[in-house]
């Protein structure tokens, strides 16, 4: 089969897959086979297109011409490839862990959430490989919808409210800023296409080009950059398997994705790092970093301290996409998988301990490391990658960081490196710390040990997944440093 | 010899069905009339799109005197994409129309229904096809009195006034308008269209024109329900049978562009309204006061119908902003709008009118749970809502890229925000709805409702999956709005 087909079909398996799930909502074990079988499926497709994407092919594909001299189009880049490969290696893992949860907690329409899951990857699969903006758009739009029934799943009054300021902030940006950009680009370019080296160049004035940074960053509303973070941790009303998938697998990854992307194939790192004005992005960033870090220490929920700390890595990716140096692009691109299998290790552990604890807040955890090993072993796992402790992965694109900070001059950022390394140490460590080595100190309402065992498989998984992207980095970093090629 | 009669028969056809309806009283003989009438009267439309796309307009000499002493119906490529589009979405409604009329309107009635559709049908075609002046008014009034008929026929006791309010407002519309054509007339001694555009520009006395113009521009915007003239719509979608509802905001108003468009480009020239008269800047004020206005008022709305109709206000709203830009790009986005709004509007009245079946007249309490009882319907309306929001893959995105490029074309990028600004007002009225339906436990009068008759959901949700497919492909609404923005920008310098 040709690399174009595959990628055609990445997108069509999971929509297949929606209608089948579908179909079969009145058997569960049926309708959860065909979940597994579709997400393997989907990992099996991607994964075969990797050998061409590493030979340097681009396979592209004209999905439809849209409007004149505009089409939807796939075209298959190294930053897409890693994307894809970590959301749909990731899909398999959530997909066991969703099983168990969802059966666990008796969750209500689960045939819906499956739907909506599987709808889900495929508008990921076409932000992943989109070949243009209007194709990157139609898809974040898709993802958005397609996760609104997901994020109100339980229908209660606070979900309608989670539902609204998820919806409200990211239909809001996209329409607001994002559709203004890509139209003005369009306007000023001719073309939406990325091209290495960006399109952008010698087409606009510099104030103008700022003005467009500016509605790009803060459009893409799922990077989170401060202001337009609050939908992240609205969106904690869902169920865990949905906050994997918002944290980890497809949405924020999605946005810094959009955002890794404008960056290098629109305006094209060379041309933002000759003009002014552009150099308040790594400020705002920075301050996202920190200001986030610190609210995650404030917060005694843990998915909400989680949640924070996603606001604060995410930015990790703009501010190292932003110091616009070949180094620190890699160590942007990289970090994008580091995150994923990072913190969907943490949210599967917070799911299991409520799952069989029934506990939410970070100071009732005292001593559960006894009750729950597994879970908090992988939970110490997560958070010392994303501390960026060595030998983990979380220490790899820190790393890279570090070095295009200093490639770049730039010391500022790296003492916000320095600075908010500490901050994640100081929220995630106590955690860890009060789990194993201090006691319990109100005997628990119900005796219980660890969760359903296909979410202990699932955590398992991710953590070992965590701990093999360290390891044997190769082939992420082959697809990273790919990127500032040309 | 038929391919010569067409532009004849467009008009022909369902004005001769109306008073055969009338005879025929049987409900179903009637209805089975003006369905075989509608899908002809389609038909022609499609034979005159291509006829006019493979060889140029057309032009009929009525009864066969010559223009411009005798009548002649013009048909050119704007005009043909107006005319599939009503008969298009004219046919699907009556298509729809069987079960939702046997609830809701007494039997014997049915007959004087489909003779006021069909007349209203008729002068509605009537004039978008004509090529003179004193015709369009003609064709106007019949379409507007069959209106007015069509509205009183409603359940709700509010018809009757809706239908009187619109009769009041539509007639001082229709006496503007042949007072102003009545000025060209003085002016010119012609009332044909291509005649009156070659000699208005001969004609020196600037006041007169002037006032021609304003009386024209006032009376039409009475009709297309432009803010704040609008007052008449809201009752009027809100209490019309839901039949009638859908057709009308397809339609009607559509027409009623369609001639602002060709009076405005086709007969003044875009260089004199626009350089010289401030017709732009006036239509610019008033379109984006539509669209925020309403869009506002319309997010206060508990009843649902009347909730789309202020919505309908504002997206006229983009549809007479795309024509104040006049140039190729804001027309295109006019005219393309106009056909994307009919289909998005016609989907969601018809959707509503699936609704209406079973919950009587729509509210937000009512349709609470219509997610959980009525789903095929409920999923519709969200499908329809999304294109009015303008989210990529609905028609509502295509309109809305064009109209914001026409604006950053004129490096208006303020104007291109508040475009986009506006449809966040959209989301806000949608969501009330979505929210609604999905959120609550069904509401006492649906906890038993199945979901409507697959006769009318069928027609229905063909328009909605419409909207789909003109945001994902768009050779035909684009090439049309296109063609149509061109043949009206070159009828003049």
């Amino acid at each position: 089969m040709t690399a174009t087909s595959l990628a055609q079909l990445a997108l069509l398996v999971p929509l297949a897959g929606a209608l089948l799930i579908a179909a079969l909502g009145r058997w569960p074990n049926l309708r959860e086979t065909a979940t597994l079988a579709t997400a393997a499926a989907l990992f099996a497709i991607v994964a075969s297109l990797l050998p061409a994407v590493l030979a340097g092919e681009r396979p592209e594909a004209v999905l439809a011409t849209m409007l004149p001299g505009l089409t939807l189009a796939l075209r298959v880049e190294p930053l897409g490839m890693l994307f894809a490969a970590v959301a749909s290696l990731l899909w398999i893992v959530n997909s066991v862990y969703s099983i168990g949860y969802m059966r666990a907690n008796g969750e209500h329409k689960q045939t819906r959430f499956y739907v909506c899951f599987a709808l889900s990857l495929a508008a990921t699969m076409g932000i992943a490989f989109a070949g243009n903006l209007l194709t990157l758009f139609l898809f974040y739009e898709a993802l958005t919808l397609a996760t609104y029934p997901l994020v109100t799943h339980h229908g209660t009054e606070a979900a309608k409210r989670g539902g609204r300021t998820y919806l409200g902030l990211l239909i809001g940006t996209s329409i607001a800023f994002l559709l203004l950009a890509i139209l003005w680009t369009w306007q000023l370019a001719g073309t939406l296409e990325f091209r290495p080296g960006g399109i952008l160049a010698g087409r606009a004035p510099d104030a103008l080009i700022a003005v467009l940074l500016a509605l790009y960053m803060f459009g893409i509303g799922k990077a989170a950059l401060m202001p337009f973070h609050r939908w992240l941790p609205a969106a904690m009303v869902a169920p865990t398997p949905v906050s994997a998938l918002l944290h980890a697998v497809a949405v924020v990854k999605a946005g810094v994705f959009s955002v890794v992307k404008v960056i290098v194939y629109v305006f094209g790192v060379d041309t933002l790092a000759a003009i002014d004005g552009v150099q308040w992005l790594p400020w705002v960033a920075g301050f996202t970093i920190v200001a986030a870090s610190v609210v995650a220490l404030r917060s005694d929920n843990l998915k909400r301290r989680l949640a924070y700390s996603t606001v604060s890595q995410l930015s990790y990716v703009v501010l190292a996409a932003a110091l616009l140096t070949p180094l620190s692009v890699l160590a942007a691109a990289l970090h994008i998988a580091v995150h994923a299998f990072s913190k969907i290790t943490l949210f599967f552990a917070a799911g299991a301990i409520y799952t069989a604890a029934h506990k939410t807040e970070v100071s009732q955890l005292a001593g559960i490391g006894r009750r729950m090993p597994l879970t908090m072993t992988a939970f110490a796992v997560g958070a010392l990658s994303l501390i960026g402790v060595p030998p983990m992965a979380g220490f790899l694109s820190k790393w890279y960081m570090m070095g295009g900070a200093f490639e770049a001059g730039c010391w500022a950022a790296a003492a916000v490196l320095a600075i908010s390394t500490l901050l994640n140490a100081a929220y995630f460590l106590p955690i860890v710390h009060a789990a194993f080595f201090r006691a319990e100190t109100a005997a628990p309402a119900h005796e219980h040990g660890e969760a359903p065992w296909p979410m202990l498989l699932a955590m398992a998984a991710s953590a070992a997944a965590t701990i093999a992207l360290a390891a044997s980095p190769d082939t992420a970093l082959a697809l990273a440093g790919a990127l500032t090629e040309h | 010899m038929i391919a010569l009669q067409l532009p004849a028969l467009q008009v022909l056809l369902p004005l001769a069905a109306a008073p055969l309806c009338l005879l025929a009283r049987r409900s179903g003989a009637a209805w089975a009339l003006a369905l075989a009438t509608g899908w002809a009267v389609f038909a022609v439309a499609v034979a005159l799109m291509l006829q006019v796309a493979g060889s140029g307009p057309i032009s009929y000499a009525m009864g066969g005197w010559a223009p411009p002493w005798g009548i002649e119906y013009r048909v050119d490529a704007a005009n043909a994409f107006v005319l599939v589009l009503v008969s298009g979405v004219g046919a699907l409604a009556v298509t729809y129309a069987r079960e939702s009329l046997a609830r809701k309107i007494a039997r014997e009635q049915h007959a004087l229904f489909w003779t006021a559709y069909l007349l209203c049908l008729g002068g509605l075609l009537g004039v978008t096809v004509t090529g003179d002046a004193f015709n369009v008014f003609v064709f106007l009034e019949i379409s507007s009195l069959a209106t007015y008929i069509l509205i009183a026929m409603g359940r709700d006791r509010r018809a009757l006034y809706a239908s009187y309010q619109y009769l009041i407002m539509g007639t001082i519309g229709a006496t503007f308008i042949v007072i102003g054509v009545g000025l060209l007339y003085l002016m010119t001694g012609t009332l044909n269209i291509v005649d009156l555009a070659g000699r208005i520009g001969d004609a020196s006395l600037a006041r007169p024109k002037l006032a021609a113009l304003a009386f024209l521009t006032v009376g039409i915007s009475l009709k297309l329900a432009l803010f704040p003239l609008h007052l008449w719509l809201p009752n009027a979608y809100a209490y019309a049978p839901s039949v009638a509802t859908a057709f009308l905001a397809a339609t009607a108003t559509k027409v009623a562009v369609y001639l602002l468009l060709r009076f405005g480009f086709g007969v003044f020239g875009h260089s004199q309204v626009f350089s010289r008269l401030p017709l732009g800047e006036v239509l610019l004020v008033l379109s984006i006061g539509a669209m925020f206005v309403a869009s506002v008022v319309a997010i206060y709305q508990a009843d649902v119908k009347r909730l789309f109709a202020y919505s309908s206000v504002a997206q006229i709203g983009y549809i007479t902003l795309g024509a104040s830009l006049a140039s190729q790009t804001g027309l295109t986005a006019s005219i393309v709008h106009l056909f994307n709004h009919a289909v998005t509007k016609g989907a969601i009245f018809l959707l509503l009118g699936c609704v209406a079946l079973r919950v009587g007249q729509p509210t937000i309490e009512r349709i609470a749970g219509l997610g959980r009882r009525m789903p095929w319907t409920s999923a519709g309306l969200v499908i329809g809502g999304l294109s009015l929001i303008g989210v990529p893959g609905t028609a509502g995105f295509v309109s809305k890229w064009y109209l914001v490029l026409a604006a950053l074309e004129r490096g208006w990028w303020w104007l291109a925000a508040l475009i986009l600004l506006s449809s966040l007002l959209a989301v806000v009225y949608v969501w009330r709805v979505v929210e609604s339906c999905y959120f609550r436990e069904p509401s006492p009068r649906l906890a038993q409702a199945p979901e409507a008759p697959a006769s009318m959901l069928i027609p229905a949700l063909a328009l909605a999956a419409a909207c789909v497919y003109f945001g994902l492909s768009t050779g035909f609404s684009v090439g049309g709005a296109a063609a149509a923005a061109a043949s009206l920008l070159q009828a003049l310098p």
